[in-house]
């Protein structure tokens, strides 16, 4: 059981580094995450503005998923049944602060809907499943670190009852300017690399 | 497959502090929200249903705590209890915790809130609920917006499924805090009376303060009196809009058609819908739309937020109680707040509490993010 599946190809961004399939395709030393990431987002072509309203998770998520999902080439008008499973620590903490900073004062007191709308982590999941027509299965859950084994027993229930064709899991988590990451991996049917939770980890800590 | 079912069940709410009484209380058209003005929370008076802080702490502290715990944790303790104690299983290796939460202790990056900013992390309001109990197994917490509490009900299902336990407890909840409050009110989402759901006259939503808790388990004995069993589910994005509801209701369609080819049942053989109905212009017309798309206008339907508003993370878990107690009690329990439809599709809305002879319901959320769940459900007994 839950062998046929395979992880198919994965994405990183950490340490001011994007990867592809364990390659670093570009890296900014010495730069703060936001324009670290504008850079790569540039560097990469990836030719959407609405990248530059949204917030600092899911700028890490959507740019990690793009990397990857674009490697497919997948048609972008036919519908593609790629499930979407994330996970992270800090949910949209970084986003909430912003929110909590708005209403802390009452004499300079200024929620906005633009910052409420992302104080919740699935939201990325929605920014990315927009870009790429996904009206497919997602789900985001917390834990307390990149938890390899509840990802498998999660992705392996979508694939075996059919739910979804592929999936893109992963860990996407923003905590603080020198604190995020991002690891993507999609399992498909197809590939060479056994979907397990030794494989997952020994492509994560590379 | 394994069949799974919900079985034993709590809801603690402005409604009562077990389902019993929750339900006998919705049986009566009582409603739990109330108007508050309170400046130091919202510059307008609002309406909301809010759990009483004193019964909350007398009942939670029958429980021995060691140890300060936040309004949150409270509630979701003092609920999941009485489900682990009704149930009377052994918190073993084989036994799972899910907790649904939007925004968890988020009260806490208050400046004025005595507790540790730390304690908003979600992971550590998994930890602990997990360590009040002894649970041997890490807490999943779900966090995916409005559609939380009844995707838990489905990652719990998929779990045991897969053998990765035998039983999975699920609690869920949200406070209600200025945070919340202030962030809708921005997206001007809030009403400033009684919430009417799918009515032409409706104006918005009230949110609402609720923590619920079920037993999800494959074990078949010892089900309480109005377990259900777990047909089939899905939940599936809209890819249209991160805040605004699609049009065509696309992910709550394919949501449902997804939980209807798993449980291999047609429409017709739904006797009730136990909707969302957040009484916000976009969600009811958008779900219409999904419901016509599968043919479900003529069926009975209702959205329970006039009972309680929108308890965000529990709000799906709290109507999927209420529904399972509608199958038991053979009654499709009234939409309050509902008088002229105000959506362009038909629906058939629920406008007098009744008896019924129902075996079937669906239940059904939307939320932020363009997620969307759908569950269908069959009696037991």
């Amino acid at each position: 059981m839950n062998t046929n599946y395979y992880i198919k190809s994965y994405s990183s961004i950490k340490n001011n580094q994007v990867s592809l399939n364990g390659s670093v395709v570009y890296q900014k030393e010495e730069a703060a995450f936001s324009e670290f990431i504008k850079a790569a987002y540039k560097d990469q072509e990836t030719k959407y503005p609405k990248f530059f309203k949204m917030d600092k998770l899911s700028k890490l998520a959507f740019l990690a998923a793009d990397i990857l999902l674009k490697n497919e080439n997948l048609d972008q008008e036919k519908d593609k049944d790629i499930a979407i499973v994330f996970s992270n620590k800090t949910s949209s903490l970084d986003t909430d602060r912003k929110h909590q900073e708005s209403i802390q004062n009452k004499e300079s007191y200024y929620p906005s809907p633009a910052v409420f709308v992302y104080t919740l982590p699935n939201i990325c999941i929605g920014e990315i499943s927009i870009k790429h027509k996904l009206y497919s299965e997602n789900s985001f859950f917390i834990f307390e670190n990149f938890n390899a084994a509840h990802l498998t027993t999660y992705t392996n229930s979508l694939l075996s009852s059919g739910k979804a064709e592929q999936v893109l899991c992963g860990w996407v988590e923003f905590d603080t300017e020198d604190n995020y990451e991002a690891f993507l991996y999609l399992v498909s049917p197809k590939g060479t690399l056994e979907h397990n939770k030794q494989n997952i980890l020994k492509i994560y800590n590379t | 497959m394994t069949k799974v079912y919900v079985s034993h069940t709590n809801i603690i709410s402005s409604l009562g502090f077990n389902t019993e009484t929750v339900v006998e209380n919705i049986h009566n058209e009582v409603s739990g929200l109330q108007r508050i003005d309170d400046k130091s929370i919202l510059p307008e008076p609002f309406y909301t249903s809010l759990i009483p802080t004193e019964k909350l702490q007398e009942t939670f502290k029958k429980l021995n705590p060691k140890g300060d715990y936040t309004r949150l944790e409270q509630m979701m303790i003092s609920s999941l209890h009485k489900v682990i104690e009704a149930s009377n299983i052994e918190l073993n290796d084989r036994v799972g915790l899910i907790i649904s939460t939007t925004k968890g202790n988020i009260d806490t990056l208050d400046e004025n809130n005595p507790f540790h900013k730390d304690r908003a992390y979600l992971s550590e309001l998994g930890n602990q609920i997990k360590d009040f109990f002894h649970f041997k197994n890490d807490a999943i917490v779900v966090s995916n917006a409005c559609v939380s509490g009844i995707l838990a009900v489905a990652v719990a299902k998929r779990y045991i499924e897969q053998g990765e336990y035998d039983h999975v407890f699920i609690t869920s909840g949200d406070v209600i805090t200025e945070f919340i409050l202030s962030g809708f009110n921005s997206f001007q989402a809030l009403s400033s009376e009684p919430c009417k759901p799918y009515d032409a006259n409706r104006k918005g939503i009230n949110i609402g303060e609720v923590a619920a808790s079920v037993l999800v388990t494959k074990d078949a004995n010892n089900l309480a009196a109005e377990a259900v069993s777990i047909l089939g589910e899905g939940s599936c994005n809209d890819a249209n809009h991160i805040s605004g509801p699609s049009r065509t209701g696309e992910g709550l369609y394919r949501s449902m058609q997804s939980a209807f080819k798993q449980a291999g049942i047609t429409a017709e053989e739904v006797d009730f819908i136990s909707a969302h109905g957040t009484a916000t212009m976009f969600n009811d017309e958008m779900e219409a739309i999904a419901f016509n798309r599968l043919q479900l206008g003529t069926t009975p339907l209702n959205s329970l937020k006039g009972y309680f508003g929108h308890s965000l993370g529990a709000s799906g878990l709290v109507e999927t109680i209420v529904g399972m107690h509608s199958l038991k009690n053979n009654t499709l329990y009234k939409s309050l707040g509902f008088e002229n439809l105000g959506v362009t599709q038909p629906l058939h809305v629920i406008t007098k509490t009744t008896n019924k002879h129902i075996n079937r319901f669906l239940k059904t959320a939307s939320g932020f993010g363009g997620c969307n769940t759908a569950v269908l459900f069959e009696k037991t007994k």
